[in-house]
């Protein structure tokens, strides 16, 4: 038994080895190609002769990728804590009140998961440049918004649902308001759901490219996904720096997916649950 | 006994407080409203005119939905969406459902079926960040990769195969597997990790069960191991499915709908259509029909994976 047993170990160990230099290699390439001189051609996986960071301050100066990301960061600091806050809400509600017709409520928005941006894209351009809401940040985070309210409100209405329903009842007997229940009673127990949909928000934010290519035409606005889509089209010849470029964009949401690695994997694993 | 008013005036205030809690319903609801359904609403409206996005539009009736499905442009990008199904969507799950098998065995075998993998925390973290990082910068790297003096090409040379190598996404054979193959590389880490996670879940019992009726690895999988993941697979087959009908990201840095029209998918033809081509009615009704798409897909896979037990 132990031969076999430690035969398959192996062949899973080396199976794992396998599938794991097949992720690596591509990031790895980006990241060698980024350290070569600028401007120069670049073939296959070539180590650098000399390791500098050139290609990434040119990339942040020179291409503008530090107005990039400070559009993208400020759009997420927008979208992350407004869903975060009307989620919850709506959450609390319709998980532990007996609204009536709550459930028709909560099915509108669980009828809104599969929406793809495709389907409300082009009225939005229209409508939004008609007030002013195209070419600003406003604009974006609030489509941004409503587009993760669907999952949001499913989340956290979910998770008000499996809280015990004795806690609400103990505090209401005490005349607690349905606020400070919210507030005292349930929010600290909601910390983790709270956790995870606020990564996965920043998630969806950061890497949202379709609605910003067009709800921003403004250069100047776009955020970093966005500017790197189109920065492929222009510089495509300096290999270096738009591979520079691409780690920047990759920087930000790979650090937040590392500190918050618990709540990401549940998130992407029990969130794609749902969905 | 009480009198009927009072007791009219006692139901009418408590109906006021069970609607006061969508108070905390009503701010969630009105951006989700204004920005996410009413736009989802003016789209089939639109989808109904000929309108350039300049002058006045003219009504056309259903004219733009026939052009969908007659138009070969159009009808050859949603094929070529189903083609990345293919890619998307059964590749990552066969993968994940292979490396389940193969991981999943000794722990099945060895009975009590907690054995954890050394290491398999580190490995899910390395898995999923193909899904965790920006669409757009995987279609970058990509893009690099199978460039003419990319990686792939590279190593087709070092290994003697130097005559297969092509400018894989300007090559009009290859181009829509080469994007496809983007997305199986993207997304068959989460399906593994999905079907890892949903195994640890199946009771031992049952695989002790299917072992004393004397079946080996393979039936074991057929019979316990797949059954069980019912529920995952159906999550895997929704979130992938969705990610090939809608894509864009990846198609636009990588291809751009190239060469010719040979990995045009809907929601590149969507964008273009609307604010290159002038054709907003058009690009309205291709939303629209994409999105009945992928609705009806959803829905038949959730009913399909319910299990059989009627629930009421």
């Amino acid at each position: 038994m132990s031969t076999a047993s430690r035969a398959e170990r192996w062949s899973g160990q080396a199976l794992l080895a396998v599938l794991a230099i097949a992720v690596v290699v591509p990031f790895l390439s980006v990241f060698l190609a980024s350290m070569q001189p600028s401007g120069e051609p670049v073939v296959g996986m070539a180590w650098p002769e000399r390791w500098s960071l050139d290609n990434y301050r040119q990339a942040w100066t020179v291409a503008g990728f530090s107005d990039l990301m400070r559009s993208s960061l400020l759009i997420a600091v927008g979208v992350v804590p407004a869903t975060l806050l009307l989620a919850g809400a709506a959450g609390y509600a319709l998980g532990t009140m007996r609204l009536p017709g709550g459930d028709g409520v909560a099915a509108l928005f669980v009828a809104g998961l599969t929406i793809p941006v495709e389907l409300i894209v082009v009225p939005l351009y229209f409508d939004l440049r008609g007030i002013g809401l195209t070419d600003s940040y406003l604009g974006v985070i609030l489509v941004e918004i409503a587009l993760f309210m669907p999952f949001g409100v499913f989340w956290m209405r979910t998770h008000f649902r499996t809280t015990p329903a004795s806690l609400v009842e103990a505090a209401r007997i005490d005349g607690a308001s349905s606020w400070t229940i919210l507030v005292r009673v349930l929010l600290p127990l909601a910390r983790p759901s709270l956790t995870t949909l606020g990564v996965l928000v920043f998630m969806w934010s950061w890497n949202q490219f379709l609605l910003v290519l067009v709800l921003m035409q403004d250069a100047a606005k776009r955020t970093a996904p966005a500017g790197l889509g189109f920065f492929v089209g222009q510089n495509n010849t300096d290999v270096p720096m738009l591979a520079a470029g691409t780690i920047l964009v990759m920087l930000p949401i790979t650090i937040v997916y590392l500190l918050f690695q618990r709540s990401f994997v549940s998130g992407l694993l029990q969130g794609a649950f749902k969905d | 006994m009480k009198r009927p008013a009072s007791r009219t005036a006692r139901r009418r205030s408590r109906s006021w407080r069970d609607y006061r809690g969508y108070l905390y319903v009503l701010p969630a609801f009105a951006v989700y409203l204004a920005f996410a359904v009413l736009p989802a609403l003016h789209t089939a409206y639109l989808s109904l005119f000929e309108w350039d996005g300049v002058t006045l539009g003219s009504w056309v009736g259903l004219a733009n939905y026939r052009e969908v499905f007659t138009d070969p442009a159009l009808r050859g990008s949603v094929v070529n969406a189903l083609v990345l199904v293919v890619f998307f969507s059964f590749l990552p799950i066969l993968a994940g459902l292979v490396m389940t098998g193969l991981l999943a065995l000794p722990r099945s075998r060895s009975g009590a079926g907690q054995g954890r993998r050394r290491g398999m925390s580190g490995y899910r973290l390395l898995f999923m960040l193909p899904q965790v990082v920006p669409l757009v910068a995987v279609g970058v790297t990509w893009r690099w990769l199978y460039g003419e003096d990319g990686l792939i090409n590279e190593t087709l040379g070092g290994v003697g195969l130097g005559g297969w190598a092509r400018a894989w996404l300007g090559d009009f054979d290859w181009a829509l597997v080469a994007v496809g193959l983007v997305g199986t590389w993207v997304l068959s880490g989460l399906c593994m990790m999905l079907f890892l996670s949903g195994v640890q879940k199946i009771d031992p019992q049952l695989y002790e069960a299917a072992r004393l009726d004397g079946a080996g690895p393979v039936r074991e999988f057929v019979s316990v191991t797949l059954p069980q993941l019912r529920g995952e697979l159906a999550v895997a087959l929704t979130v992938t499915t969705v990610a090939a009908l809608a894509s864009f990201d990846i198609v636009y840095v990588t291809t751009g709908g190239g060469p010719g029209e040979e990995t045009t998918v809907p929601g590149l033809l969507v964008y273009r259509l609307a604010f290159s081509a002038g054709k907003v009615g058009l690009a309205s009704a291709l939303g629209v029909l994409l999105s009945l798409l992928i609705l009806v897909i959803v829905y038949v896979v959730n009913r399909l994976s319910r299990p059989e037990r009627s629930e009421p």
